[in-house]
């Protein structure tokens, strides 16, 4: 049995026929080719397949897509305006915030989703707001001064 | 009771196979609009050998960066590689490309002593163009002969291989090989602090300083050096398949029991820096040296438990109930 789900991905209203047991990474990836977002454990662990649902950063492996009926869902391939990167993806490539870059859709969306909701973050916030984010590579250091670099004006919209 | 101490743990490491037998190649082409493409066969699994190899054939080539594009997406169709690891990229095929660049530069000046009617040692392949020494009327830019050398027929392909010497034994009798091809040297520098308590570590302080040979990139150095200051701290603390082990049964499933660094696993005070003495074999005088920014810090952790609690493990990881054990043993 199949369903139909509609909610708005990064803008733009999509409609696809989804299982009731298809998680929202199956629907993203499988069936509407939405890749940023990563299959890493698919068991909530790493953080890979972080996307925003209104708004908030949730575990796509975790969440069950007919959830996000009528909602709007934001990935990576929604932050980029008009061919422009997002400040947040222009300091990760200047800072080297991204190393084989599996981690790196989940750590832009958890930072695009702190910087959302306290745009002047400290130190201890950024890295509170990353650390449900595995990265393999050790990029932390890297990541926060991005999120920091961000932060602090340098990288305007 | 919470205990700070202070360990040092020093490494050396070599790039690519012990003994050598270990080649790379690499081939770079001349495009009809004067860019490259730049072809081998190592893999780029986020240590950033698309951007130094670039850099390498850049700078021999005298062509700007983004002019040069690098495929390695085929390790059947491509030149061949022995593989990512070893810290070998760097040197074994950042000699290759060197060499290919090279082989290339002079078949584009063997190609332009023709058209300009001179000697191909009056050649010159700089800045983006080919032009011949002294004579400023006779330039051509390098998107002039791309487009000349293809349209007219010719395919010109730079090849390069580099291997530091063939497989080889130990001797039997003394033990002595030429192991080496380059030695890279480290040291790192923890602080800890241990609760006597609960057996949990902090570190606190982790000081890394890695002699690289040449750095061919220093933010890539600066990734690297960080990231695998976060695997040791992994390797040191937490990182363990078989926690149980001799059980099976309790090996670890997912990533709640193989537990690896986060971000709040970080250190407050981190700091990284290199040495730089070039290597006389070494593309541009680099080392291999990064798979060692992982081996550091794990024993300088376990050093500066024993600095601070008095008492040794002598197994990775750390963990509390490792300290604890230990403690009692030591008190019993």
């Amino acid at each position: 049995m199949k369903y139909v789900l509609s909610f708005n991905l990064n803008g733009l209203p999509v409609d696809t026929l989804v299982k009731a047991t298809d998680t929202l990474l199956d629907v993203l990836r499988e069936k509407l080719n939405v890749v940023s977002p990563k299959r890493g454990c698919d068991n909530g662990d790493c953080g890979a397949c972080t996307v925003l649902v209104n708004g908030e950063p949730v575990r796509a492996c975790l969440t069950i897509g007919l959830t996000v009926a009528g909602k709007n869902v934001q990935t990576v391939e929604g932050l980029q305006q008009d061919g422009k990167l997002h400040p947040l993806q222009r300091a990760f490539h200047e800072h080297y915030a991204a190393q084989c870059g599996f981690c790196t859709p989940g750590m832009l969306i958890a930072a695009k989703a702190l910087l959302d909701k306290n745009p002047k973050p400290t130190r201890e916030q950024i890295v509170e707001g990353i650390s449900g984010n595995l990265c393999r590579c050790g990029t932390y250091v890297e990541v926060v001064e991005a999120i920091q670099a961000v932060a602090a004006g340098k990288y305007k919209e | 009771m919470k205990k700070r101490g202070i360990g040092i743990a020093v490494g050396t490491h070599p790039a690519g196979l012990k003994g050598g037998g270990d080649p790379s190649q690499a081939q770079i082409r001349l495009k009809p609009d004067g860019t490259f493409d730049l072809l081998n066969g190592a893999v780029d699994i986020g240590q950033g050998c698309k951007t130094i190899l670039r850099q390498l054939a850049a700078d021999e080539l005298d062509v700007p960066l983004e002019n040069i594009t690098h495929q390695n997406i085929d390790t059947d169709t491509g030149p061949m590689c022995t593989g990512t690891f070893a810290s070998r990229v760097t040197f074994m095929d950042g000699n290759a490309v060197l060499a290919a660049a090279a082989d290339l530069k002079k078949k584009i000046r063997d190609w332009a002593a023709e058209y300009f009617e001179c000697s191909p040692a009056d050649v010159e392949v700089a800045n983006n163009k080919v032009f011949v020494k002294g004579v400023p009327e006779k330039s051509l830019s390098m998107a002039e002969v791309g487009a000349m050398v293809n349209w007219g027929g010719k395919f010109l392909v730079g090849t390069g291989a580099y291997t530091p010497g063939p497989g080889q034994q130990f001797d039997p009798e003394t033990g002595k090989m030429t192991a080496i091809a380059s030695l890279a040297f480290g040291c790192c520098v923890a602080e800890v602090e241990v609760d006597t308590e609960t057996g949990v570590v902090d570190v606190l302080k982790l000081v890394q300083v890695f002699e690289v040979g040449k750095a061919m990139n220093r933010l890539l150095c600066k990734g690297q050096n960080n990231g695998g200051a976060m695997m040791g701290i992994g390797f040191g603390l937490t990182e363990n398949v078989c926690p149980y082990y001799p059980t099976m049964d309790f090996a670890v499933q997912d990533l709640t029991d193989y537990v690896i660094t986060t971000a709040a696993d970080m250190p407050p005070v981190m700091v990284e820096d290199i040495v730089e003495v070039p290597h006389p074999n070494g593309p541009r005088g680099a080392k291999g040296y990064s798979e060692m920014t992982a081996s550091l810090a794990g024993p300088a952790i376990l050093n500066a438990i024993h600095n601070a609690i008095g008492v040794w493990i002598t197994d990775y990881p750390a963990t509390p109930e490792r300290i604890l054990k230990a403690l009692e043993a030591a008190h019993a």
